[in-house]
């Protein structure tokens, strides 16, 4: 049988989000109890986490974590780290074996600096040097797989129920002002952990619900630039499509969600000339990049979390706000759990992004 | 008298029992097949002038006629079929070159036959087109490398001169001279109700159709037939025909006949001569020439139109496209193999060229190599023949389709490929004001706004089948086709999966 | 009521409107049986002199000729359609006479016919302008 990242698999899943705009930072728990409570939604082939803020002592390197799936592989791509960066430090994942989660590779963190030759020789700016990198190692040495490159972020995921995850990775000791969260439901079984959500790429990381219908336009159209869809899940794409409209083409986070979930003509020729203008252009430069078909996503980002429904709002998604705490997940029951009362509660309507920033330069 | 080799192709037969000699058929026979005898009281028909047009079976009211093929027959030979037979006769009989109109009838694969278009179940839910919006509108251009802000930090609309369509089909190119002054008139009308494109073909405007200009091409030719100022500010864009896909490497022969009073004015050539367009643009003979076309007509009307380079599918189409992109062009045109023409060298039409649907996925992929197919739109035509060879062509990669031999059908064209002759008796191919009159623009003009209509909804049930409910979202989607019978090699280069996979 | 109009530009002589009124005013089901080896006597014609054609046929005129010069009663006009009664008509002609437009013949029975729109006939639009092929006869 074909593992994932050899064929594409459908899946449903259940997806949540929590951020404090005061960067009080809070342990992976409450995460987890949410997610938890939306066990239906996924069957057991995959679960995972982001923290943002969660490596305060390591902000200023990139935090690579790795799935090996033997020790050699683990020495190639080490070799390929130690001559492209310099590694700060070095070690194993903490886990804790559970029964529930099984079949595990070899996980391992490195907090890494490009090497400031090789950067300059590359003549590429230091987070493009460093997505490349993280490309190379994916593509180039089979069994490695890099699931996590951003910045005082990090993403824990695994095949299993994501609250038995969330106990494998021991996210109790980990603590982070904003918190994204996956349960996943594939269709087929994904074969290894690669598949599990949330996928990232520096500091976006993305968790998704649904299933894009326009997947091969939107691929086809981002591995011009570099980028290389090597598991072939929706989660995946469009978190390149994140990167590739806001870091690379300097959109705003709101102007990347215009493009991605555009509105239709009609609505932007009834528009005030600035807006139409916008959009018109938007639509008209990035049309492969909008995706169509069901889809809720949470996308976490240094300093903040963005959700955004597919225009026709055919998954659902629901937000809440309580003092300086948003809170966003596939179903409102997921968020009471961890909060009994809120000032707000609202489900975003398709296609208007719900930004949530950090007050101030918190992260 | 020497003994004539050519005998019938079709055989005209009329039903006695049927007929009522009311002689429609022989007032609507431009080839002279019926004829009424007053002596026996009854209409005759000479088969050997018929060209199988269907016209005079359509008007009979009392469905009396029906033509079929001459059942005369040789001897069986899978080598030398028959039709191989008559065209050699044809040859030592009159020494010339064998010419034929429209498209290839040879039995080249057609690709858009072996591909399957996908559809959701459980895990992504269809879309009703009938309640939720759908949109198949696109839009032609070039598109920009970066985002330019004005001092406010607001996005500025660079894309000024795209070309919008409601429904990503186009009228391709034939020009007046080859097809009529009506034919031409049908088209622009519909193109303008329909919110899409016609184009001129290579024999210049017709002053009375400038006021459809908002929804025209206006076609550059190597033979430069009605090229000027005018003629160029007049359309929304500018295409340099650089090739045909029924006769990829040669060029065009309007017989002096056709060029009667308005067509000669139109092209700006005396009445009654040759219409020749050379193989090549003489001004054209690499791709660096074809940048200083592409910039001349650029300066020429101000960057206010962007600029189409139309080629044949020919078989290093990937690297000429490649090249194209980079000509500061905004849209390139592949036409394929079996497209139409209203005449051209047989041989070359059967033999020369690439089917389209290869040279679209092949374009398409190799661009995406290149990391330039953002940069230029791609429209693809020769042989479009329905709404699902339209969201075939999309998902393999391809902006927007040309279609001519599918909206002459709708004008009444029946396929009896004697364009050449000069003869239609449905008004389409000819100059003859008798022929011409016989297609009224306003019944021509519904039909083809009908046709692009049922297209439309058809690709909007299919869209929403798969889930999609934007047209861009389709365009190179490769992962909703599936090929049906094809080889390892055809997959590749299709770059889709088999059925099943 | 609507009238019929012809444009002349989009006539094809091709006369099938004088069959397909024949047709419908022959009170036969099958059009051959209608036609076939009979004289016919549409109430249309095509006016051809080699330079112009198109086809003629009553104009229901405002102030028809063929009324005012009837003999026997047997010509009304009613809600715009000027109609014969072929049971008063006693075949004097006066009415083919007097019409400017010649729109007005002899019937197979000897009494006066002309266009009635098809207003007795299955009904909707006249079959001339159903069976124009080029839309050069319209009703509006």
């Amino acid at each position: 049988m074909k593992k994932e990242g050899q064929i594409r698999i459908p899946s449903g899943c259940a997806i949540s989000g929590i951020i404090n705009k005061d960067g009080r930072r809070i342990d992976g728990s409450g995460i987890s109890k949410s997610i938890a409570v939306m066990h239906d939604r996924s069957n057991g082939l995959g679960g995972g986490f982001a923290g943002y803020g969660i490596y305060p002592e390591y902000k200023d390197y990139y935090a690579f974590h790795i799935f090996f799936t033997d020790a050699e592989a683990k020495r190639q791509c080490e070799t390929f780290i130690e001559s492209h960066f310099d590694i700060i430090n070095q070690s194993e994942l903490p886990t804790k074996k559970i029964p529930e989660i099984t079949d595990e590779p070899l996980i391992w963190r490195y907090f890494v600096t490009p090497r400031p030759a090789k950067l300059l020789e590359s003549q590429l700016d230091e987070e493009e040097y460093t997505l490349r990198c993280v490309f190379v190692m994916n593509t180039r040495y089979s069994g490695v797989f890099v699931f996590s490159s951003g910045k005082n972020m990090g993403v824990f995921k695994a095949v299993g129920f994501p609250e038995d995850v969330a106990r494998f990775y021991r996210l109790d000791e980990y603590a982070g002002y904003s918190w994204i969260a996956h349960g996943r439901y594939p269709t087929n079984t994904p074969g290894w952990w690669g598949g599990a959500h949330p996928f990232a790429i520096l500091d976006f990381s993305v968790v998704h619900n649904g299933e894009i219908s326009s997947y091969d336009a939107n691929r086809r159209f981002i591995e011009m630039f570099g980028y290389k869809c090597t598991l072939q899940t929706d989660t995946e794409v469009i978190t390149y499509i994140w990167d590739y409209l806001v870091r690379r083409k300097k959109l705003t986070l709101t102007e990347a969600a215009e493009v991605i979930a555009a509105p239709f003509w009609e609505k932007i020729n009834a528009m005030p000339d600035k807006d139409r203008e916008r959009l018109t252009y938007l639509r008209t430069a990035y049309p492969s990049l909008l995706v169509t078909g069901p889809f809720s996503i949470i996308v976490g980002f240094k300093g903040g979390l963005l959700a955004l429904n597919d225009r026709l709002k055919l998954r659902s998604m629901v937000a809440a706000e309580k003092n300086q705490t948003v809170y966003i997940a596939s179903e409102e029951c997921a968020i009471r759990e961890i909060e009994s009362s809120f000032d707000k509660v609202w489900a975003p309507v398709g296609g208007e992004p719900v930004l949530v920033r950090l007050n101030g330069d918190l992260s | 008298m020497p003994i004539n080799y050519e005998d019938n192709i079709y055989e005209v037969i009329r039903n006695r029992e049927r007929c009522i000699n009311c002689r429609v058929c022989e007032r609507q026979c431009a080839n002279l097949v019926h004829k009424y005898s007053a002596e026996t009281g009854e209409m005759v028909s000479d088969s050997m002038t018929c060209v199988d047009c269907q016209r005079c079976v359509s008007l009979c009211p009392t469905k009396a006629l029906k033509i079929i093929k001459n059942i005369n027959t040789y001897r069986d030979n899978a080598n030398w079929s028959e039709s191989a037979i008559k065209s050699l006769y044809k040859q030592a009989e009159s020494g010339g070159v064998l010419l034929s109109s429209m498209g290839t009838p040879e039995p080249y694969p057609v690709y858009w036959d072996k591909i399957l278009i996908n559809a959701s179940q459980v895990t992504n839910p269809s879309i009703d087109p009938l309640r939720e919006p759908m949109e198949t509108r696109v839009s032609l251009s070039r598109r920009p490398q970066n985002v330019e802000r004005d001092g406010e930090g607001n996005i500025v609309n660079t894309i000024k001169n795209a070309l919008t369509l409601s429904v990503p089909i186009m009228f391709s190119a034939m020009s007046y001279g080859s097809i009529s002054y009506n034919a031409h008139k049908s088209l622009a009308i519909a193109a303008k109700k329909l919110g899409i494109f016609y184009n001129t073909g290579e024999g210049g405007l017709h002053r009375d159709f400038y006021e459809y200009g908002a929804n025209t091409i206006v076609q550059v030719a190597s033979g430069r037939f009605g090229v000027y100022k005018d003629y160029l500010d007049a359309g929304a864009a500018v295409e340099i025909k650089m090739g045909q896909g029924a006769k990829p490497g040669i060029g065009g022969h309007l017989p002096g006949e056709k060029i009667v009073d308005d067509v000669s004015k139109t092209r700006m050539i005396p009445k009654g001569t040759d219409a020749i367009s050379p193989a090549p643009h003489h001004d054209i003979y690499s791709i660096e020439d074809l940048r200083q076309l592409v910039f001349s007509l650029k300066e020429a009307t101000n960057y206010t139109k962007p600029v189409i380079v139309k080629i044949a599918a020919v078989h290093n189409i990937a690297a000429i496209a490649s090249g194209i992109a980079r000509s500061g062009a905004d849209i390139i045109a592949i036409d394929g193999f079996r497209g139409g023409t209203g005449a051209a060298p047989t041989r070359i039409r059967d033999n020369v060229g690439i089917p389209v649907e290869l040279a679209l996925a092949c374009v398409d992929t190799r661009l995406r190599e290149e990391g330039i197919r953002n940069d230029i739109a791609l429209v693809v035509g020769g042989s479009i023949r329905n709404s699902a060879d339209i969201v075939k062509a999309v998902a393999l990669g391809a902006d927007a389709v040309y279609i001519a031999t599918g909206a002459l059908l709708a004008l009444g064209c029946h396929l009896c490929r004697s364009c050449h002759l000069g003869k239609c008796n449905w008004g389409i191919a000819t100059q003859n004001p008798e022929l011409v009159k016989r297609l009224n623009p306003e019944t021509g003009s519904v039909r083809l706004i009908n046709l692009v209509t049922a297209w439309k909804h058809e690709i909007e049930e299919m869209m929403g089948g798969m889930g999609i409910n934007s047209i861009e979202a389709l365009r190179g989607n490769r992962l909703m086709l599936r090929g049906i019978g094809l080889t390892n090699k055809e997959l590749e280069i299709l770059g889709i999966y088999h059925a099943g996979e | 009521m609507k009238k019929i109009y012809v444009q002349e530009e989009w006539c094809l002589k091709c006369r099938l409107c004088e069959y397909v009124c024949a047709y419908a005013n022959s009170g036969c089901e099958n059009i051959v049986f209608a036609l076939k080896n009979r004289p016919i006597s549409p109430r249309i014609t095509v006016e051809d002199d080699g330079k112009i054609c198109f086809a003629v046929s009553c104009r229901h005129c405002d102030d028809p000729s063929c009324l005012k010069g009837c003999i026997s009663g047997a010509i009304s006009k009613a809600d715009g359609v000027v109609r014969i009664d072929k049971n008063k008509c006693v075949g004097c002609l006066t009415c083919v006479l007097s019409c400017p437009y010649g729109a007005i013949s002899v019937g197979p029975e000897g009494t006066a016919t002309k266009c009635e729109l098809c207003i007795g006939n299955a009904g909707g639009t006249p079959m001339c302008v159903r069976f124009c092929p080029n839309r050069a006869i319209i009703c509006e």
